[in-house]
């Protein structure tokens, strides 16, 4: 069956790990798994640039890391849950970090949530929302 | 002959594991949720079973990119636990089943479900904040595991079909195994969330309880939901849900509704939890 990614476009605020953007996002990914022990978290926050370096990823995916624009790593073939150990290595909780790539606060976003979450309504569809 | 005695899904936030390990199951924003989980702790004791097969997603914790299975499922001895990143939470290994799992394993290939064989794992929260939702803090857990990891991070994930077909292939397995075991199957992940992007946060109970409708008592129907329809509407990490038609797929075609449970949030995530039993005729 030939596959469709086209209609993961229309999703608002969203961006869908294809197997596309995986390969596009391999060595950040693997950078991100080399986080998983406390030696090279240690290494990784002393000097970021440096440890960057040791990776072939490209330089917009690099200065992404720099500067925790976890949006753009998702842009640049990211995945939530391999970047959650860049902002696992800090010490920042899940809600801490997923609230950057909105357009709240930590707290604003920490209060959306406890209030029940966000609305889907006016969500499903860049379409229905003019931004398509 | 061993059987299927139950089947439980559950949410698997890792917050939830954090809680735990740190004793916060009592203060105010915690209270809510872990209180939904006191029946379901004394019904395992209750209702014992030798093997839980935890069907779950690994979050880039043990698999990295280099390889990415569909299907796994573990045949060790021993899984040891994670590190995600925050240091490895402070819970005991999880013991195998290999006798059982490398017959499920071998039954499962043999009936065209192409497994990826793992003898070496280590889990991370998808496993084990389930079974601290329904095991406590115990020094060692009080039964052996099966895991069974889906892929359901990267796009294209199996179909609703497959892994309903998978649950069902899962029940013949255990069913030909000789020896009197009793085996729970779990289903983990969801409910509706998302943890990326602008639209993070997104939360959709309605869908979420109807969804539990649905797999009560029409799998059949269910199975055919597109992925599409899980991202949109329950969220991009929604679509986690494919794991509960695996279990739902292993109880047969009529189910006991034991226990429903719903909370929202923990952390960014809509919390569900079933407990059912099949439905002798």
């Amino acid at each position: 069956m030939k596959p469709n990614f086209e209609p993961f476009n229309d999703i608002p605020g969203t961006t869908i790990f294809t197997i596309e953007k995986a390969r596009e996002g391999f060595h950040l990914n693997q950078f991100c798994m080399s986080l998983r022990t406390e030696e090279n978290r240690k290494r990784f926050l002393a000097d970021g640039p440096a440890y960057l370096a040791e990776w072939p990823m490209t330089d917009e995916q690099k200065q992404a890391v720099i500067d925790r624009d976890f949006q753009k790593m998702l842009d640049l073939g990211g995945n939530v849950y391999f970047l959650s150990k860049i902002f696992a290595s800090e010490g920042m909780s899940y809600v801490q970090a997923v609230s950057t790539m909105t357009d709240m606060s930590a707290e604003e976003y920490q209060a959306m949530m406890v209030a029940g979450g966000r609305n889907i309504e006016g969500w499903r569809s860049k379409k229905e929302r003019g931004e398509a | 002959m061993a059987k299927i005695v139950a089947g439980i899904t559950t949410s698997h936030v890792p917050a939830v594991g954090h809680a735990v390990d740190a004793g916060k199951e009592k203060e105010p924003y915690w209270a809510p949720m872990f209180e939904g989980y006191e029946f379901s702790k004394q019904w395992v004791k209750d209702n014992p079973a030798d093997v839980d097969i935890i069907v779950y997603n690994d979050h880039a914790s043990y698999f990295g990119m280099e390889i990415m299975p569909t299907f796994a499922m573990g045949i060790a001895d021993n899984y040891a636990i994670c590190d995600e990143g925050y240091g490895r939470r402070p819970i005991p290994d999880v013991e195998g089943a290999p006798e059982l799992s490398t017959h499920i394993a071998a039954s499962l290939i043999t009936d065209d479900f192409d497994m990826t064989i793992l003898n070496v794992l280590e889990v991370d929260h998808g496993l084990t904040v389930p079974m601290s939702l329904m095991y406590g803090t115990p020094e060692k857990w009080p039964t052996k595991v099966i895991p069974l990891p889906v892929n359901v991070v990267m796009n294209p994930q199996p179909s609703g079909e497959r892994c309903l077909s998978l649950g069902k292939a899962i029940k013949r397995a255990v069913e030909s195994f000789d020896g009197d075991v009793k085996v729970r199957i779990w289903g983990t992940g969801g409910m509706s969330h998302q943890i990326q992007g602008a639209r993070a946060g997104l939360i959709n109970l309605p869908w979420d309880i109807q969804f539990m409708d649905d797999l009560i008592n029409q799998p059949e129907v269910l199975q055919y939901k597109p992925h599409l329809e899980y991202m949109i509407e329950a969220g991009s990490e929604g679509v986690e849900l494919i794991m509960w038609l695996i279990m739902r797929g292993a109880l047969g075609d009529k189910v006991n509704e034991v226990y429903r449970f719903n909370h929202v949030p923990a952390s960014n995530t809509s919390v569900g939890h079933l407990i059912l039993t099949p439905k002798e005729d």
